[in-house]
C-alpha cells in the first residue's frame, strides 16, 4: 500500500540535469537509502518524491496511486527536512502537532497524540520549550516528532542527522531505524555518508551525477560494486584501486596481507591506530594503498613491506568507463588456482 | 618572605590600573554620541518643558506662569481639533498603509516576471520628497481641471473642490500620506520575507496547512518584529510629516486639515508665541513617548525574536 516507485523521473534547471531518467523502487515498510557527494541529485530525488518539486518527466507512485500531479500534503506523507525546519515561535507541543491543528484532529485525540509521541521521542519534558531552548539532538527529535504523529506510511528524510556530532548521529542512527521498523514506515532517507547508508538501509540506491550507479542491497554494494565510483565511494577507508593495463583492480582494505616474501612493495606513508584494527597507508608505484591489519599494527612509517592478496579478492574494472568486468575476474581467478 | 610583600601591591594594582584605563576608555569613546544626545535631544527637550512653564516678555524678560500656559491649551478649540485631527490622520493612515505594505511585499517576494520593475515602481514614491508628491497631488485634487475631477467629469459629475472642503479634505491628505509610506515600510517587509527559510513553508505544505493558514499561523507571527518597527515608524510619521499641509491646505478649510505639528509650527513662527509652542510641544512629547513606552514594552514580550 505504501511502496514508493519512481518512473524514468527528470528534472532539470536550463541546461543542468539535477535527475536524469531516475527509476527506483521503495518496498513497503522497507528503508531506502539515496546517497552520493553533494549534488548528484539525491535531495532533489527525495524533494520530487515529496511534491515540492515537479517532475519534467516520469512518474511518481505511493502505493498504488499516481502521485506525480499530487500536492505535498494530497499524498500523505511526512518529511524531516535537514535544517528541521522548526517553527521558531511555537512550542514544542505546537510544533508537534502542527499537523493535526491543520487537519482539525479533535483536542482531545491531540493530546493523546501528543503524549504517546513525546515517549517516543523522548520530550516528555521539553513540550513548553521554543526549539531555541533545544540542543541538536533534542530538535532533531521535535522534527522527528512531527514527522511521526501524522502517522503517514511514508516518511522522508533529508540528510537528517548532518547537523549532529559523531556520537548524537551514532544513537539517532539506530534510533531512526528502530522507530522505522516499529512503526512499519516505508522510508527514503537521503545521506552523503556511506557509514549511514550501510548501517540502516534495506537498500542503497547510490547516485552520481543525477544517475542511479547502483542500487541494491548494502552487502551487495560492498561485496560486488558495480563501477569503480561505487568502489571508491563504499567502504571506510574505501576499495583500494590500482591500474593495470587498461582495466582498474580493486582490492578491499581487508583483503590485503602484509607478507615476508613476494607480493608487491609498499612504502608505508601513515598508519592509524583505530583499536581494534589499525589502517595501514601505504603507496604501491606511487599509488596510496589502504591495508586493514588487526589489532596494533607494528609497522612503522617509513617501512618498506611486501603486500599479497588473493585474486579471489580482485574486482576488475574497464579503465574507461570504470564497469565491472566479471568475465575477466573469472578468468583471473582461474589463473591463480591453475 | 620580603619578595612576596614587595610583589604582592604590584600584583594588585596591574589590573586595577586597567579597570580605570579601560573606563577611561569607554567613556572617550562613549563622547562624540553622549555630547551630540546630550545638546541636541536632552538639553531642548528639558528646556521645552522649562519654557512652557514661562511667558516671554517684549522686553526679554520671562515670568513664571506656572501651568497657566497648559490651562490656555486646554480653553484652546484649534489644539483640540489639531489633536482630533491628528488621531484620525493617523488611523486613516497607519493600519491601511502597513497592510498594504506587507500585502505588496508578500506580492513582490514571488518568483515571477517583472518583480524587479515591480518592487521599482512600489518604491518610487519614498524617494519623492513629499514637498514634490504633494504638487503631484495637488494636481491631481485640483477642483475641474485636476486628473480626478476630469475622471468625474468623463462620468458626467460636476466638480468637486477636494482640498477646499471639510468633509473630504482629510481622506485626501490620508490617502495621499498611504500613497508614499507604504512603499517604503514594503522595503522592510520584504527584507525581512527574505531571511524566512523555505524550509518553513515547506514544511507547512507537507503538513498540509493552507497558504492562508501558512500566513496566518507561521509567517506572519514571525514578520512580527518588522511589524512592530514599521508600525512605530508609521506612528511617528503621522505626527511629523506635515510638510504637505504647507504646500496643499496650510491647515484649512476652517482648520479642518491641521495637524498637530502643523499648529506648533504655526503658534512658533506665524503667531511667535514660543511659550506656547513648547507647551504643545510638551504634549507631543508626551504623546509620542507613551505610544513608544507601550510598545516597546507590552508588545516586545509578546514578539518573537530570531
Amino acid at each position: 500500500m505504501s511502496a514508493i516507485r519512481l518512473d524514468h523521473i527528470t528534472k532539470s534547471w536550463g541546461a543542468f540535469r539535477a535527475v536524469d531518467d531516475v527509476s527506483l523502487t521503495a518496498d513497503e515498510g522497507s528503508l531506502l537509502v539515496l546517497l552520493g557527494p553533494s549534488g548528484c541529485g539525491k535531495s532533489t530525488t527525495l524533494r520530487l518524491i515529496a511534491g515540492l518539486e515537479q517532475p519534467d518527466g516520469g512518474t511518481v507512485t505511493i502505493g498504488d496511486v499516481d502521485v506525480t500531479h499530487m500536492t505535498p500534503a494530497q499524498r500523505r506523507i511526512a518529511m524531516v527536512f535537514q535544517s528541521y525546519a522548526l517553527f521558531p515561535h511555537l512550542s514544542v507541543a505546537e510544533n508537534i502537532v502542527f499537523g493535526l491543528r491543520v487537519r482539525r484532529v479533535s483536542r482531545a485525540e491531540r493530546d493523546e497524540r501528543l503524549k504517546r509521541v513525546a515517549d517516543i521521542v523522548g520530550l516528555g519534558q521539553l513540550l513548553d520549550r521554543k526549539p531555541s531552548q533545544l540542543s541538536g539532538g533534542q530538535r532533531q527529535r521535535v522534527a522527528l516528532g512531527r514527522a511521526i504523529i501524522a502517522e503517514a506510511k511514508v516518511c522522508l528524510m533529508d540528510e537528517p542527522l548532518s547537523n549532529l556530532d559523531a556520537k548524537l548521529r551514532h544513537e539517532m542512527r539506530t534510533e531512526i531505524r528502530a522507530l522505522q521498523q516499529r512503526l512499519g514506515m516505508t522510508m527514503v532517507y537521503v545521506t552523503h555518508d556511506q557509514t549511514e547508508a550501510m548501517t540502516m538501509a534495506d537498500r542503497v540506491v547510490l547516485m552520481r551525477e543525477g544517475r542511479v550507479e547502483q542500487n541494491g542491497a548494502p552487502e551487495q554494494l560492498y561485496n560486488r560494486p558495480e563501477t569503480a565510483f561505487t568502489a571508491r565511494f563504499i567502504g571506510t577507508p574505501p576499495m583500494n584501486l590500482l591500474t593495470a593495463g587498461d582495466r582498474l583492480i580493486g582490492i578491499r582494505p581487508e583483503d590485503i596481507r602484509v607478507v615476508s616474501q613476494d607480493g608487491r612493495m609498499a612504502q608505508v606513508k601513515a598508519i592509524e591506530h583505530l583499536g581494534a584494527d589499525s589502517i595501514v597507508l601505504c603507496e604501491i608505484d606511487g599509488k596510496p594503498v589502504a591495508v586493514r591489519q588487526n589489532g596494533f599494527s607494528k609497522v612503522a612509517s617509513g617501512d618498506t613491506i611486501r603486500l599479497a592478496w588473493d585474486s579471489i579478492h580482485e574486482h576488475h574494472f574497464e579503465g574507461s568507463s570504470g564497469r565491472r568486468l566479471d568475465t575477466v575476474a573469472d578468468d583471473q581467478t582461474q589463473i591463480a588456482s591453475s | 618572605m620580603s619578595g612576596q610583600t614587595d610583589t604582592h601591591p604590584l600584583i594588585s594594582r596591574k589590573p586595577r590600573s586597567y579597570a580605570w584605563w579601560n573606563a577611561v576608555n569607554a567613556w572617550l569613546l562613549l563622547l562624540p554620541a553622549a555630547v551630540l544626545l546630550v545638546a541636541f535631544t536632552h538639553y531642548p527637550i528639558l528646556a521645552t518643558i522649562r519654557h512652557s512653564l514661562f511667558v516671554a516678555r517684549r522686553n526679554g524678560t520671562e515670568v513664571f506662569v506656572g501651568a497657566d500656559n497648559y490651562r490656555a491649551m486646554a480653553a484652546d478649540p484649534i489644539f483640540w481639533k489639531a489633536l482630533i485631527n491628528n488621531f484620525w490622520f493617523a488611523l486613516g493612515t497607519i493600519p491601511t498603509s502597513i497592510a498594504l505594505a506587507l500585502l505588496m511585499a508578500l506580492w513582490v517576494n514571488r518568483n515571477m516576471r517583472g518583480r524587479g520593475f515591480l518592487r521599482l515602481a512600489y518604491f518610487t514614491p519614498t524617494v519623492l520628497p513629499m514637498i514634490a508628491v504633494a504638487n503631484i497631488w495637488l494636481f491631481f485634487y485640483t477642483p475641474d481641471y485636476g486628473l480626478l475631477d476630469q475622471l468625474r467629469g468623463l462620468f458626467g459629475l460636476s466638480a468637486w473642490n477636494w482640498l477646499g472642503e471639510p468633509s473630504t479634505v482629510m481622506g485626501c491628505l490620508i490617502v495621499m500620506v498611504i500613497w508614499k509610506e507604504a512603499g517604503f515600510f514594503m522595503i522592510f517587509y520584504l527584507a525581512a520575507l527574505q531571511q524566512l527559510s523555505p524550509d518553513l513553508e515547506e514544511a507547512a505544505a507537507v503538513e498540509g496547512a493552507s497558504r492562508w493558514y501558512t500566513f496566518r499561523r507561521i509567517t506572519f507571527p514571525l514578520l512580527m518584529p518588522t511589524t512592530l518597527f514599521v508600525a512605530i515608524n508609521a506612528v511617528i510619521n503621522s505626527f511629523k510629516l506635515v510638510d504637505h499641509l504647507v504646500i496643499m491646505t496650510k491647515g484649512g478649510p476652517s482648520n479642518a486639515s491641521t495637524l498637530l505639528l502643523y499648529y506648533i509650527y504655526e503658534v512658533a513662527f506665524t503667531f511667535q508665541d514660543s511659550a506656547y509652542a513648547a507647551t504643545l510641544t510638551v504634549v507631543l512629547l508626551v504623546i509620542l513617548s507613551t505610544l513608544a513606552l507601550l510598545k516597546f514594552g507590552y508588545l516586545d514580550r509578546r514578539i518573537h525574536y530570531q
